[in-house]
């Protein structure tokens, strides 16, 4: 748990706050069918496409658990580092509502199939904070309504009806908008590089509820208000500044907060009431009848383990510790699995630091300014790693690099070619460099003279060689055969 | 070629691989009788056509020597069932014009084993209820009458249609379905033999769900024999119900040796209940001296917490009940009403769609499961179904199987407990122990109450050995006066 931070807190008028939030995200489980049915889970088909007699919940129908659900959510489990429950039982959570079939979730309650674990999260400052895993459990989606096509019906869509999602479920360890948004960044890093989950916040792979509460710094925890099935990052942090403020203003007024579930509304940035702890649904939770428990044992959990693949705290530390990279470079990179394989690529067989610079600086610098994302690169690892090889030997310098490099991420053209077709080859050749010193020399006398007293110039005439060769001559070159002349 | 609904199931599956008659002729029969028995009201829906063109095929089958194990044989289904491209309704307004595009695995079983559909019998709907009066489509009548008595009387329930049906002679069996007694307490009812498997024989897949942790299949027939062929074929693995124990379906009709010499039978005193009837008392003791006889040993037993059986069931089975219906809401499938809003289109569906018995039990239910009682309720009894299975495991360790009464009274007249749940409730006294603990258990018919209606007596097993059910049924009907068929008073 972090402490609470002069820069976390918040000011209200009669003094300092300290906002708590706790999340449930909602991840949806990577895999081809549904929890409990054989039917495709595949994205953007036809309304009503991908439902079996189960997910429609025909009279007499049967949920049989989908075993490769239960090994991603175990996967998952061993990925926030937390306790895998051998034994987990399904309940059936109650309410009555038109896309939810069968009358009941199947969710699980009193025993989930994950327990306890813990994510640690980086902050851009450098700093890093971490947050408890209270539970994780396996639970279907339910359908979609759609209630704006027709002026008095409701259509329902029950494709996602039985989809497997996990509910990862924090402690209230969390104390700004900002950590927020970077554990939930962090929680679907972990997914992705698993495998579990896509983190796909668009198409509503992933979904987060978020609790929040406002304290008096030292204080117990406040009254929450829980904020449903938000959908990206930026609303996060939104709904929880806005909540926050909300809750400050009540209570700073003489008010109390009521417990309740609010309705973040994206197009005004503000939460509405939904429903009052009164109106809470009473979910009548009780073991599935129609499941047995749960149970399987710990060599599979262990095979599992085993096929783990690195994931990125792990991946940073060697970064830092095996590559040299500094733990500034070494969290970026790990931040997102394509950029961390990325970087690898480029890095491989190479010289770890300038590759991290390259792609850290120059590459990630592209992307960002194009708005590109790092699967749809013009330029390949390859590509960028060729590109470093040629500064390594001295082919061209870091200098005459950013040129190639520019026309590398418009045109996709293999660096060593607009190398060779721009004659951008570094002068190596001494001879050369010696004539272009020479010239110099023998045409600036004032200068010389100039560089006797004042031994900054030795600035001037590197810049006179580098404009006569085109920028092409070696630096390391330049600089001794300038002094031995010079100083000569 | 009425004579043919005579025979057992056994006779007739062996007069047709003896080519004495057809299967079309052996279901033209049954066809006949069925209509000739629409007073009975034993039928949801009759399937004439359907079972004559089965009946066809099977003739054919048989002709090539390419017959399953009930080739020809002509069954009828409880209406809990569902099947493909026939009405499927739980006997419940709320699913009525409901047809499935889907077969349960039970009754696919039967045909894949060449039985022949005559139709879907009543129940009580949503199989609640003991006496056949909670159907929407009317009460089933049973076939048997008190002496110079025209008062029409219960077939028992829920699977009473299935009942009466076997009695009556208008099938040579039927499917059943036991939740708490709904096989077995119907079989003493009309005079039948009825079986509730171990949970987990029969597969649950295409049954529609009253309380899941206590839904079995059964056959309803009328003899110990026909009982063995036909679950036999009713009973297998599914890995479409994840509650389906996946072992092999022993050969039943061979356990059937007669031979019980050595057996240990537990004869439990907790069942002796204050105002049993002393004609069940007798009955019992009458068994007892059968098996005796027959050279097993009588041990008393005692199961201590057998009073705390049926408040546990009527916890359990609602809760669960209530759940299981939630489906039924005028959004998918089946009745809806139309309302002001959501709200009041599932109120209004769901009040015109279900029942009072129906209606009571998903309250029940869903009060047991509220916050606040679950813990006083649903949990406590869930700790009594504990300790129930506990005292059959220990009381097992000493015998081979248990024998009691079925139920405390022979068949009562319509509108006699209707009125009164709780009396109505009691039926099940002697059957929910063994759904609660998942034992298998048959009802064989033993004996006449002074007024000649038929009593079973029950035989529990351990788990999974319906063999040892069987056997000692077997020899209980052997000792037992057979029970004469009922006057076929519906034809007049």
């Amino acid at each position: 748990m972090s402490e609470a931070t002069k820069s976390n807190l918040l000011q209200g008028v009669t003094g300092d706050w300290e906002v708590v939030v706790g999340m449930e995200i909602h991840a949806q489980v990577q895999s081809k069918a549904k929890l409990f049915s054989g039917a495709s889970t595949e994205f953007g088909a036809e309304p009503n496409a991908n439902v079996s007699l189960v997910d429609a919940a025909m009279p007499g129908m049967l949920p049989v658990i989908n075993a490769y659900c239960v090994e991603q959510a175990v996967r998952t489990g061993l990925g926030l580092k937390a306790q895998i429950n051998l034994r987990s039982i399904f309940d059936r959570k109650n309410y009555f509502y038109p896309d939810l079939p069968q009358g009941y979730q199947i969710s699980q309650f009193k025993d989930p199939i994950v327990g306890e674990g813990e994510v640690i999260v980086d902050m851009p400052d450098g700093t890093s904070f971490t947050v408890g895993i209270e539970r994780l459990h396996l639970e279907q989606d339910a359908g979609k309504s759609i209630h704006d096509l027709h002026p008095s019906k409701s259509y329902v869509d029950l494709n996602r009806s039985g989809i497997a999602l996990m509910e990862i479920v924090s402690k209230p360890d969390i104390r700004s908008s900002e950590q927020a948004a970077a554990y939930l960044r962090k929680v679907r890093a972990i997914v992705r590089y698993l495998g579990t989950c896509d983190g796909n916040m668009e198409q509503g792979s992933m979904r987060a509820d978020v609790n929040v509460s406002v304290r008096r710094p030292g204080d117990p925890l406040g009254t929450r208000c829980e904020m449903k099935n938000i959908n990206s990052m930026r609303f996060v942090q939104q709904a929880i500044d806005y909540e926050a403020m909300r809750q400050i203003e009540i209570i700073e007024a003489g008010g109390t907060i009521n417990q309740e579930t609010r309705l973040f509304d994206s197009r005004n940035g503000e939460t509405r009431t939904m429903r009052s702890k009164e109106e809470a649904h009473d979910y009548r939770y009780f073991p599935d009848p129609d499941l047995l428990p749960l149970e399987f044992d710990q060599a599979w959990v262990d095979e599992i383990a085993s096929g783990l693949p690195e994931l990125p705290d792990d991946k940073k530390a060697r970064f830092i510790a095996d590559m040299g990279l500094s733990p500034y470079d070494a969290s970026v990179l790990v931040s997102d699995k394509s950029r961390a394989e990325f970087f690898e690529a480029v890095a491989e067989g190479r010289d770890a630091k300038l590759a991290a610079n390259w792609v850290t600086g120059e590459f990630f610098g592209a992307l960002n300014k194009n708005g590109t994302a790092i699967e749809d690169s013009p330029i390949s690892a390859a590509q960028l790693g060729a590109l470093v090889d040629l500064i390594s030997d001295d082919t061209i310098s870091g200098k005459i690099a950013k040129q190639v490099f520019e026309i590398m991420f418009e045109t996709g053209e293999e660096p060593a070619k607009i190398v060779e077709d721009k004659g951008l080859k570094q002068v190596t050749d001494t001879g050369a460099i010696e004539a272009a010193v020479d010239e110099i020399i023998a045409a600036n006398p004032d200068k010389v003279a100039e560089y006797k007293e004042k031994p900054k110039m030795f600035g001037w005439f590197v810049g006179q060689v580098m404009k006569v060769t085109q920028g092409k001559a070696n630096p390391k070159a330049v600089n001794d055969i300038l002094k031995a002349k010079l100083d000569g | 070629m009425t004579e043919l609904t005579k025979l057992t199931m056994a006779e007739a599956r062996d007069g047709l691989k003896a080519k004495e008659f057809t299967s079309v002729e052996l279901t033209q029969a049954h066809v006949e009788a069925i209509e000739s028995a629409r007073a009975l009201n034993c039928f949801v829906t009759e399937t004439a056509e359907r079972a004559l063109e089965q009946a066809k095929q099977s003739d054919e089958r048989l002709q090539s020597g390419q017959a399953g194990p009930m080739e020809g044989l002509p069954v009828a289904i409880k209406d809990l069932f569902c099947t493909e491209g026939v009405q499927t309704t739980a006997s419940s307004h709320i699913l009525e014009g409901f047809v499935p595009q889907y077969e349960s695995t039970v009754s696919a079983n039967l045909w894949r084993d060449g039985a022949v559909m005559l139709g879907k019998t009543n129940l009580d709907e949503f199989a609640m209820g003991s006496s056949n009066e909670t159907s929407f489509f009317g009460n089933v009548v049973n076939p048997y009458r008190r002496p110079g008595d025209e008062t029409p009387l219960v077939p028992g329930g829920s699977s009473g249609g299935s009942s009466a049906a076997v009695a009556a002679r208008l099938a040579l069996g039927a499917t059943g379905t036991d939740t708490g007694g709904s096989i077995r307490q119907p079989a003493s009812f009309t005079g039948i033999v009825g079986i509730k498997p171990t949970y987990g024989r029969c597969s649950r897949w295409g049954i529609v769900a009253f309380a899941s942790s206590l839904d079995q299949a059964g056959p309803m027939t009328r003899t110990v024999r026909d009982a063995a062929i036909m679950l036999g074929s009713m009973a297998g693995f599914d890995p479409k119900d994840s509650t389906c124990v996946d072992r092999p379906v022993p050969n039943y009709e061979a356990s059937l040796t007669g031979d019980v010499r050595g057996l240990k039978i537990g004869v439990p005193k907790e069942y002796r209940l204050d105002g049993m009837p002393g004609e069940i008392e007798a009955l019992w003791q009458k068994g007892i001296n059968w098996l005796k006889a027959a050279g097993a040993e009588i041990v008393d037993v005692s199961l201590p917490h057998t009073k705390y059986a049926l408040p546990a069931y009527y916890i359990v089975a609602p809760a669960e009940a209530s759940s299981n219906l939630a489906r039924y809401d005028g959004v998918k499938y089946g009745l809806r009403e139309e309302g002001t809003d959501i709200a009041d289109m599932y109120e209004k569906t769901r009040a015109a769609g279900f029942g009072a018995e129906v209606q009571r039990r998903v309250m029940i239910g869903t009060y047991v499961l509220s916050a606040g009682y679950y813990d006083a309720y649903y949990l406590k009894a869930q700790k009594v179904r504990s300790l129930i299975a506990g005292d059959f495991k220990k009381v097992f360790e000493t015998v081979d199987a248990i024998l009691t009464p079925t139920a405390p009274s022979a068949a009562f007249g319509a509108g006699e407990k209707s009125d009164d749940p709780l009396s109505m409730y009691l039926n099940d006294v002697f059957t929910v122990t063994g759904n609660l603990a998942g034992l298998p258990g048959i009802s064989v018919p033993a004996g006449v109450d002074g007024q000649g209606l038929p009593l079973g007596l029950q035989v529990v097993g351990k788990p999974f050995d319906e063999e040892m059910v069987l056997k000692i049924a077997d020899v209980i009907e052997s000792a037992a006066d057979p029970i004469a068929a009922p006057q076929e008073w519906w034809k007049a």
